[in-house]
C-alpha cells in the first residue's frame, strides 16, 4: 500500500492502494465512480475508458501510480446535466445507443479525436475506433454522432 | 385502514403488517428483512397482479409509478411502455415511472425474451392504465360534480369540456385513489394479461404511441449518471471471483492457498465439490487471489469432438430425438419427376453472446434462506425459484432485486453468476458482488447452439420448385434452460453436482426459425443431437438472440438463391413466385425499391473481372408476426476473400410501431450484431475447453467492418398489434450477405461464419 494523490475531474483525492491497482478499480471502488466500467480486463474493448491528460487511455490495465499527478477525466466528468459535452449533446440528439455499456470509450474517444481532428475523415474515424467494440451494434449511429458533434464543435469555436 | 398513499420503505418497514393483509405468501417477519436489504427511495408493494395496484400506482407529485416483470435490455423497452401507459392515461409522458423485474413488487410476467415485452408485455399494461382512467374519472366525475361524459382528461388533468377552469389532477385524485379494483387475470409467464373495466383506446386515436419519444435512458447513459448493475454497492460487501475448472469433466483435487493469502485484503477460497471461488476486501484482491490461488484438477474427460469434426458428429450421430415439421403432398415423388434437382449442405457454428459486460450479480445469502440478489438477467422471477430451490427453501425467503446490465441477448450466463455470488455469500457470511472476468463470460457463459443443413430442391420445367426437402441436425439450442427456474440450471450448482433438471430439445425448423415458402410437396425434418457433456460444460447450450433463426435462414435463404440461379431467375421474383403471404411479399417489396434493386439473376457478370468485385443480395425472415427483408450490398476483394458489406436496406414490418426511432436504432444494431455473427462469429474449442476467451480469441465487427449506408424501411400496421422486434432482424442478414457474396463471385460459401479464408477457398474451388 502506499498513500498517492489522484485528480479525477478536477477534484484531488488522497488514496492508499497497492501502486499496481489499475486505475479502473481505484475509481470504481475507492472512489465511487460508476465511470469507466470493466468490460474485459484485457484492453481489448474499451468500456473502461477515461481521458489522462486528454489521452483516452484504457484504465484497466494502467497502474494507478501511472495516473499520479496527471489529469484523469470520466465520462462523468465531461459535462454537467446542464451543461453537456457538444460530444454528449451529439450523442443524445442521435439516440445513438442499445445497452450503453460500452459508450465510456465511444464518447471519450470522439471527444479525444476531434479536439486533434476537428473534420476527420470517414477512415480517420475508423481507425480511431478500431480497438473499441460495442456488442449491440450501435455503429451507425455512433457514426453519425461523430459527424454531429464535428459540427456543434466547428459552429463554436 | 389500508394506506390510501404509497409508503416510502422505512414507513413501508414499519407499517408493513397493515399492507400484508391479504399478502400470504411472505411471512411478517421475513419481509422487511429483505426489503431492508434492497433499500430503494420508491414505494414498495407487494405484487398482485389481480389487483390494479399491482401494476400501477397514482402519487400525489403526479408519479404514475408502473410495475412490470419486464426488464430493459437495452432496447428501449421501458420508453415503449411508458408511452402505451402514457397513452392510455393521457397523462403526460414524463410522469410515468417504471419499477422492473423486482421480485418482492413486480408481477411475473416470464422476463424478457422471445421479443414480447412490447407485443405481449404491453397488453396488460395497456388494460391496466385504461382501467386506471376509468377510475381516475370517476373519482374526478365525484369531485367535480359533473357526468364522467361530460369530462375531459389532457396531459394528466381532468377538466369539464364546459370549463377548463374547473380541474383535479391525477396526482389531486391520488389520496383518494387506492386503486385496489379487481382484475380478470388469464395466462401467465410472457402471456399474463389482466383485464379490468376500463376499454383500451382504438389505435385510431393514439397521439403518443407511434411517436418518437427519446428514450428515457439515453441521456443519464451518456452523461455517465446511470446506474448499472456493476455500480451497486451495499453495507459490508465483499468482492468474490470464480476460480473455473481445467476443462469439461475436471474434478478439483486440491488448492494451494499459500500465494493468495500473501495479497493484502485476501478473505477465503471456498471450495464446494468443483465449485471454487475466493472471496476478498477488495476487488482488486479478489482478482489477484483468483490468478494466485494454485488449484489442481484431475484431467479433462476430453468430451468435445475435434472442432474440424463438429459437423460431421452432428451429421453422423444418431439423434437423441426427432421431429418432422412441414409434410405437405409427396416430396420424395415429386423430387424424382423433377425437372432439376439441387441438394446443398450448410453449417453454423458454436456462438457465444460475449455480452459487453460480462455478468456481475450481488448476492446477499442468510444462513436462514433470506437472500437477496441484485442480478440484471433477463427473467428474475424465474431466478427466484432456482435459487430458493438451490437453497432449500420457500420462495418468498428470497428476492431478486433487477438492475440493467449490459445487453444480454439471451441467457449468457448473468444467471450462473447469481449462482457463484450466492455460494460465495453463504460461505462468508457477507454480501458478496461476483464480477465475471472476460473469459469467465466468452469462455464459460451458456452458447448458442450449432446447426447443420441438409436441404435438396426439385425443380420443373418452368423454373418453380416442386419439391423440397430439409433437414436439420443439432444441438438443442437449451441444453440448458432460459429460464433459470430450477437449481441445477446454474453452473456453480452443476459444478456441486446437482443435475440440471431441465435440458429441453428445440429444432431448428423451416417455416418456423425461416420464412415459409409454399412450395407444393415439403418434407422437413429436424434432429436434435445429444449434449456432449450434461454437466458443467463450456460448451452448454443455451438461447442466444433469436434461437435457431439466423442458422436456419441462413440455410433456407442461401439455397433458396441456389434454386434460383439454377434457373436463371431474379432472386426476388423466385421468391415472389413462391410466397402466399401479403406482409413477407410486401417487405421483399419494400427493401428492393429502397435499395434500387437490380433485377436479373445471379451470380453478377463481373465484365473487368477486377480484384475488387461488387454484389448484392436479399434474405428473407419471418418471427411471429413480424416480416423483415434485408438486401445486403458487399464488396469482396477477390485475391484475399475479404468483404464488406457497403450497404444495408432492411424493410420491416412488425405490425403497429410504438416508437419510430427507437425501432430504427434497435434495427440497425441488430444488422450490425448480425453481421458479426455472420461474419465473424464462431465459439473455438479443443478436446475438453473452449478457447475462444476474449476480444482477440473471440473476435466481432469493429468500426472497420460498419457499413457505409444503412436505410430501414418500416412499414407500419397501426391495425395490427405488435409483433416483435429485438430479435426478427436477426434473422435474415447472414444469407442475404453470403447471396451477396454469389453474386459478386459466383462462389457459394456455405458454412458460417463467412470468413477471408472461406470465401478464397471458395474462390479457389469454383476456379
Amino acid at each position: 500500500m502506499s498513500r498517492a494523490s489522484l485528480k479525477v475531474n478536477g477534484q484531488v483525492h488522497a488514496i492508499d492502494v497497492d501502486p499496481e491497482t489499475p486505475l479502473l478499480y481505484v475509481l470504481r471502488d475507492d472512489l465511487g465512480q460508476h465511470n469507466p466500467r470493466f468490460g474485459c480486463g484485457l484492453g481489448q474493448c474499451g468500456a473502461c475508458t477515461v481521458l489522462v491528460d486528454n489521452r483516452p487511455v484504457r484504465s484497466c490495465l494502467l497502474p494507478v501510480s501511472r495516473a499520479a499527478g496527471k489529469e484523469i477525466v470520466t465520462l462523468e466528468g465531461l459535462g454537467t446535466g446542464d451543461r453537456p459535452h457538444p460530444v454528449q449533446t451529439a450523442f443524445i440528439d442521435e439516440q445513438v445507443f442499445q445497452c450503453g455499456y460500452c459508450l465510456n470509450g465511444w464518447v471519450l474517444t470522439t471527444k479525444a479525436l476531434l479536439e486533434k481532428n476537428p473534420n476527420p475523415s470517414d477512415a480517420e474515424t475508423r481507425k480511431a475506433f478500431e480497438s473499441l467494440v460495442c456488442r449491440c451494434g450501435s455503429h451507425v449511429r455512433i457514426f453519425s454522432a461523430v459527424r454531429r458533434a464535428s459540427d456543434a464543435m466547428k459552429r463554436s469555436a | 385502514m389500508a394506506p390510501k398513499t404509497p409508503l416510502s420503505r422505512r414507513e413501508f418497514v414499519k407499517d408493513a403488517g397493515g399492507l400484508l393483509i391479504g399478502f400470504s405468501l411472505v411471512d411478517q417477519a421475513t419481509l422487511p428483512r429483505l426489503l431492508a436489504a434492497a433499500p430503494a427511495d420508491e414505494a414498495l408493494q407487494v405484487p398482485a397482479p389481480g389487483r390494479l395496484d399491482g401494476w400501477l400506482r397514482i402519487e400525489q407529485d403526479e408519479t404514475i409509478r408502473v410495475f412490470t416483470g419486464k426488464a430493459e435490455i437495452g432496447m428501449g423497452v421501458q420508453t415503449a411502455l411508458s408511452q402505451i401507459v402514457a397513452e392510455e392515461l393521457d397523462a403526460p409522458f414524463e410522469h410515468i415511472s417504471f419499477v422492473m423485474g423486482d421480485t418482492a413488487t413486480t408481477p411475473d410476467q416470464g422476463g424478457v425474451g422471445g421479443s414480447t415485452s412490447v407485443a405481449q408485455g404491453g397488453k396488460p399494461l395497456r388494460n391496466a392504465a385504461a382501467t386506471a382512467r376509468l377510475v381516475l374519472m370517476q373519482l374526478a366525475s365525484q369531485r367535480l360534480g359533473a357526468p364522467i361524459d361530460a369530462l375531459q382528461v389532457k396531459g394528466g388533468i381532468v377538466s369539464l369540456k364546459s370549463d377548463a377552469s374547473k380541474s383535479v389532477s391525477y396526482g389531486q385524485l391520488a389520496g383518494s385513489a387506492d386503486l385496489h379494483e379487481e382484475l380478470k387475470m388469464s395466462g401467465n409467464g410472457f402471456g399474463l394479461n389482466v383485464e379490468g373495466a376500463g376499454k383500451p383506446k382504438p389505435p385510431s386515436e393514439y397521439t403518443v404511441v407511434g411517436q418518437s419519444i427519446p428514450r428515457v435512458d439515453m441521456r443519464p447513459k451518456v452523461l455517465g449518471q446511470f446506474t448499472y448493475i456493476g455500480d451497486v454497492r451495499v453495507p459490508e460487501m465483499l468482492h468474490g471471483r470464480v476460480v473455473r475448472p481445467a476443462g469439461v469433466g475436471a474434478t478439483f483435487q486440491s488448492v494451494d492457498e499459500s500465494a493468495a493469502k500473501q495479497i493484502p485484503g485476501f478473505v477465503k477460497t471456498v471450495v464446494k465439490g468443483n465449485f471454487v471461488g475466493v472471496v476478498a476486501t477488495s476487488e482488486w484482491a479478489a482478482v489477484r487471489a483468483a490468478q494466485a490461488v494454485k488449484v489442481s484438477w484431475s484431467a479433462p474427460k476430453g468430451a468435445f469432438p475435434e472442432q474440424q469434426d463438429l459437423y460431421k458428429h452432428l451429421r453422423t450421430a444418431t439423434p437423441k430425438i426427432s421431429k418432422d415439421g412441414i409434410v405437405r403432398g409427396d416430396a420424395a415423388a415429386a423430387m424424382a419427376g423433377a425437372a432439376k434437382k439441387l441438394q446443398a449442405s450448410y453449417d453454423w457454428p458454436f456462438q457465444s453472446h460475449a455480452t459487453m459486460g460480462p455478468g456481475c450479480v450481488v448476492a446477499d445469502a442468510h444462513a436462514d434462506g433470506i437472500t437477496t440478489i441484485w442480478s440484471g438477467g433477463q427473467k428474475p422471477h424465474s431466478l427466484q425459484k432456482g435459487i430458493a430451490e438451490l437453497l432449500h427453501v420457500p420462495l418468498e425467503r428470497v428476492r431478486i432485486v433487477w438492475v440493467e446490465d449490459a445487453g444480454s441477448y439471451g441467457r449468457p450466463g448473468y444467471d450462473d453468476a447469481a449462482g457463484d455470488a450466492v455460494l460465495l455469500s453463504l460461505a462468508v457470511g457477507k454480501p458478496v458482488r461476483v464480477q465475471w472476468m472476460r473469459a469467465d463470460m466468452t469462455g464459460w457463459g451458456a452458447k448458442g447452439n450449432p446447426v447443420s443443413f441438409d436441404l435438396a430442391g426439385g425443380l420443373s420445367a418452368e423454373g418453380n420448385v416442386s419439391a423440397f426437402e430439409f433437414t436439420s441436425r443439432a444441438l438443442s439450442g437449451t441444453e440448458i434452460s432460459p429460464l433459470p427456474a430450477t437449481a441445477g440450471n446454474l453452473l456453480a450448482s452443476q459444478l456441486t453436482g446437482i443435475a440440471n433438471a431441465t435440458p429441453g430439445d428445440e429444432f431448428a425448423q423451416f417455416g418456423e426459425e425461416s420464412a415459409e415458402y409454399q412450395f407444393p410437396n415439403v418434407h422437413a425434418a429436424a434432429h436434435v443431437i445429444a449434449a456432449f457433456d450434461p454437466v458443467a460444460s463450456p460448451l452448454r447450450t443455451s438461447h442466444l438472440r433469436d434461437p435457431n433463426g439466423p442458422a436456419t435462414a441462413f440455410a433456407v435463404e442461401s439455397f433458396m438463391d441456389e434454386m434460383a440461379s439454377s434457373v436463371g431467375a431474379d432472386p426476388i421474383e423466385f421468391r415472389m413466385k413462391h410466397l402466399s403471404d401479403p406482409r413477407a411479399k410486401a417487405v421483399l417489396t419494400a427493401a428492393a425499391e429502397k435499395a434500387g434493386w437490380d433485377r436479373r439473376p445471379s451470380p453478377k457478370t463481373n465484365a473487368n473481372g477486377g480484384e475488387v468485385v461488387t454484389g448484392r443480395g436479399v434474405g428473407l425472415g419471418a418471427r411471429n408476426g413480424t416480416y423483415v427483408a434485408t438486401i445486403a450490398e458487399v464488396e469482396v476483394n477477390r485475391k484475399t476473400g475479404a468483404v464488406r458489406v457497403k450497404r444495408f436496406v432492411c424493410a420491416h414490418d412488425c405490425g403497429i410501431v410504438v416508437n419510430p426511432d427507437g425501432l430504427r436504432g434497435t434495427i440497425a444494431a441488430n444488422l450490425m450484431h448480425s453481421m458479426s455473427r455472420a461474419m465473424k462469429e464462431e465459439v473455438k474449442f479443443d478436446r475438453s475447453q473452449v478457447t475462444s476467451v476474449d476480444w482477440v480469441s473471440y473476435p466481432v465487427a469493429r468500426a472497420s467492418d460498419v457499413p457505409d449506408q444503412v436505410d430501414i424501411v418500416l412499414i407500419n400496421h397501426p391495425e395490427l398489434p405488435p409483433g416483435g422486434a429485438g430479435e426478427p432482424s436477426s434473422r435474415p442478414t447472414a444469407g442475404a450477405i453470403a447471396n451477396a457474396i454469389f453474386d459478386a463471385t459466383g462462389a457459394r460459401v456455405r458454412q458460417a461464419p463467412l470468413t477471408p479464408a472461406r470465401i478464397k477457398a471458395a474462390l479457389t474451388s469454383k476456379a
